[in-house]
């Protein structure tokens, strides 16, 4: 699936900024970064901000002295990484073979419907992202969701309005 | 000597050296497998699966771009099930291709056409499903992209990062997603592409393509009130046989400016001979700034992709590069004022047309910054020479029927110096011959500087003038002039001129020139090919020397002064801006 560039103003503080350069300067010798460590580097810099938008590639693709296209080849590339920040809480949604033949995309299109939002967005106000995922070994549940640690499971789309209006008070 | 190994293609017995690949040693035996995503040097990553063999040595097929032969190794390249797999192939790729075949800008020169054709694909839709849809980038002056007539093979990512050291572009998203684009999705017009086009040119299909200018010179030669003139670059006269069956390399000068003539154009003239008028106030230039020691090494600028280059990546050079408009640019700057006024005519009635080898003139003629008339371009239009073929084409004219035409006056006598401008170290020779003679008081003794011909990415010498030693350094492909200036800013090399092309082997090997499919590529060197045709030019012209062009020193005599006069300054030279990359 393409993946969603985040239009939500980047928040980044020097402080991430300061971490990030650490982790880049951690992979190069004499000012030269090691570029196979592109990867490694995107991790990181995923763990310090959350998601990896064009502010942060920027700082990896300077840092590093590599191309800005290759690091967002890699960005898109692999669907560990993200374009869009998580919400103070992400909704994750199983869409594993148990949990998909038991409605969890019905699960899903409802999720989106009520936050009006993509997979793979978060809504502006910061509080809620949701994102497909594959299973989460709770199959004897499905179809599973997890909103942050919580696990909910048997789910219909029924259920949806009602345990996603716990968060939103 | 590398060791060799002996193989069998086909059952033909060849010896080739260790580590060769599959496809290599076909070769050798006179065989040749198709390619499609394969150029050689440049992108050899085994992804398209045309040139799939079958190997003794192997299960299964092998691509043969990236398997490597081994002693012993059995080579079989036209089995039943080989041609059954690349045919399957091709559908697969046709099923998420626009096959708006007839319409298509590379509609006859298509590698994927092509191939379909050889291997016999009778069903386009043997494959229907869904496709993806993307529609068309025209953000780039330059160029537009039509991803659904892309096929993935990479050459133009390839070319971009390995080439040109820009990579801009590559492969985003995954899967069925799989696209070219730049990052973050930006449309080409919003990254810092560089123009060079040297995509296009290695674009097997109709994906990448230079944007078309051809209607709007239509529309100005249809327009009594437009006295329209045409200039055609060095490399021109080289590249334009080929679009009508001339071999690679040969010179069609003559037949060229007939055939434009026959356009309905007022006037045809030459580049070569602001290429003189541009030697003449380079070498100026060169020779100040040696004197006072200011800001060298001197950078050449004439190639407008790697101007543009430098103002995104190396904005400190900005002060080394030369302040010279180039030839394309000298040329319209004199023909709205110097022209205007000597044919009475108003400047805003002249329409310039600049035939060239180059897709990044098509965004230096934008540049309005330092125009000779304010509110003026210098160009009004510049086509590629694929458009130029394009028109020409269309006229009707035949091209191996007609006469050699001559240029018009007064632009129209340009010297060898000025012809040699169209291959990489040429701008160099050119100045050099230029520059013996201003400093030491007499012609150099061989006009011929070899040490900077060729097609070397990198190429340097020293010469002694008269007890002033000049150290010169050249560079074509933007990959090879970031590593020459890389070495410049470290201070590990010193130089006092040097000329920089945009594209490998200068503008013979521009991206608006003739397309050459990658078998060809693959196969000749169409660089030194097309240079030695330029070199033999300017071998036979009557004058070599920018400062013995009458033309040119009637122009000074007439209007400018002298070179680097405070006229010449306001009329052919400019400035730069610093670009921001992000």
């Amino acid at each position: 699936m393409k993946k969603k560039i985040s239009t939500l103003p980047f928040k980044g503080t020097p402080e991430q900024a300061e971490q990030l350069m650490a982790v880049i300067a951690g992979v190069s010798s004499g000012g030269h970064a090691d570029k196979s460590m592109l990867m490694h580097v995107m991790q990181q810099a995923q763990s310090i901000y959350g998601y990896l938008p064009y502010e942060v590639q920027v700082m990896i693709a300077q840092g590093m002295d590599v191309p800005l296209e290759k690091v967002y080849g890699v960005a898109t590339f692999y669907s560990q990484f993200a374009l869009a920040p998580k919400g103070e809480y992400n909704v994750s949604v199983c869409l594993g073979t148990a949990c998909y033949v038991k409605g969890s995309q019905n699960v899903l299109d409802k999720i989106c419907e009520n936050l009006g939002v993509e997979p793979g967005e978060c809504t502006e106000d910061g509080r809620f992202s949701v994102e497909a995922c594959r299973c989460i070994g709770a199959c004897g549940l499905a179809p599973v969701m997890m909103i942050n640690e919580d696990v909910y499971g048997k789910l219909v789309e029924g259920d949806v309005d009602g345990i996603l209006q716990k968060y939103k008070i | 000597m590398s060791n060799m190994v002996n193989v069998k293609v086909n059952g033909i017995p060849v010896s080739v050296p260790e580590g060769s690949t599959a496809l290599e040693a076909a070769r050798q035996a006179g065989v040749s497998v198709p390619t499609l995503c394969y150029l050689k040097e440049i992108n050899e990553i085994g992804a398209c699966r045309i040139c799939v063999v079958e190997a003794n040595d192997a299960r299964g097929f092998v691509a043969a771009c990236v398997y490597p032969v081994k002693e012993g190794t059995e080579i079989t390249t036209n089995s039943p099930r080989l041609i059954s797999a690349r045919k399957t192939t091709l559908e697969l790729i046709l099923s998420d291709h626009n096959r708006k075949c007839l319409t298509c800008v590379r509609s006859g020169s298509c590698e994927l056409q092509k191939l379909c054709k050889e291997y016999g694909v009778e069903d386009e839709d043997r494959f229907a499903g869904k496709m993806n849809k993307y529609g068309i980038d025209c953000s780039a002056v330059h160029m537009y992209r039509d991803n659904e007539k892309c096929i993935l093979c990479r050459r133009c990512s390839a070319a971009c990062e390995k080439l040109q050291s820009v990579a801009v572009i590559g492969a985003n998203d995954r899967g069925f997603d799989t696209h070219i684009a730049s990052p973050f999705e930006k449309p080409l017009g919003d990254v810092s592409c560089v123009s060079c086009g040297q995509c296009i040119t290695v674009c097997p299909t109709g994906a990448l393509s230079e944007r078309d200018d051809t209607q709007k010179v239509y529309d100005a030669i249809n327009d009594p009130e437009k006295h329209v003139i045409v200039q055609t670059a060095p490399a021109v006269r080289v590249g334009i046989g080929e679009e009508f069956g001339y071999p690679l390399g040969s010179i069609q000068t003559g037949k060229l400016i007939t055939a434009i003539r026959m356009l309905g154009v007022n006037k045809v003239f030459d580049t070569n001979f602001s290429a003189d008028l541009t030697i003449m106030e380079e070498a100026t230039e060169f020779l100040g700034r040696y004197t006072s020691k200011e800001n060298l090494p001197l950078i050449t600028s004439c190639s407008p992709g790697w101007i543009r280059y430098a103002e995104f990546y190396y904005p400190e050079l900005i002060p080394n590069l030369s302040t010279c408009k180039s030839p394309q640019g000298m040329f319209g700057s004199l023909a709205k004022t110097y022209y205007a006024e000597k044919m009475g005519i108003d400047p805003k009635d002249i329409f310039v047309v600049s035939v060239m080898p180059c897709t990044a003139k098509k965004f230096e003629a934008m540049r309005m910054e330092h125009t000779a008339v304010k509110g003026l371009p210098d160009i009004d239009v510049v086509l590629t020479v694929r458009e130029l073929a394009r028109m020409l084409k269309k006229s009707g004219v035949i091209f191996s029927d007609l006469p050699d035409g001559e240029y018009d006056t007064p632009f129209g006598l340009g010297s060898g110096a000025g012809t040699i401008f169209g291959a990489t170290g040429g701008v160099m020779e050119a100045a050099l011959r230029t520059a013996v003679r201003a400093v030491t008081g007499k012609e150099a003794e061989s006009i011929d500087f070899m040490d900077v011909r060729g097609t070397d990415g990198i190429k340097e010498a020293t010469y002694d003038l008269d007890g002033n030693v000049v150290r010169v350094a050249v560079a074509s492909g933007i990959a090879n002039a970031k590593k020459l200036l890389d070495a410049v800013k470290s201070g590990e090399k010193q130089y006092d001129f040097i000329e920089i092309m945009a594209c490998p082997g200068g503008c013979v090997n521009g991206g608006g020139q003739p397309i050459q499919p990658a078998n060809v590529r693959n196969t000749t060197d169409i660089r030194a090919t097309r240079a030695a045709g330029l070199y033999e030019d300017d071998k036979n012209l009557p004058v070599r020397l920018s400062h013995e062009n009458s033309d040119v020193k009637q122009v000074y005599a007439e209007y400018l002064g002298e070179p680097n006069s405070h006229k010449a300054h306001e009329i052919l030279h400019t400035g730069y801006v610093v670009r921001n990359r992000f």
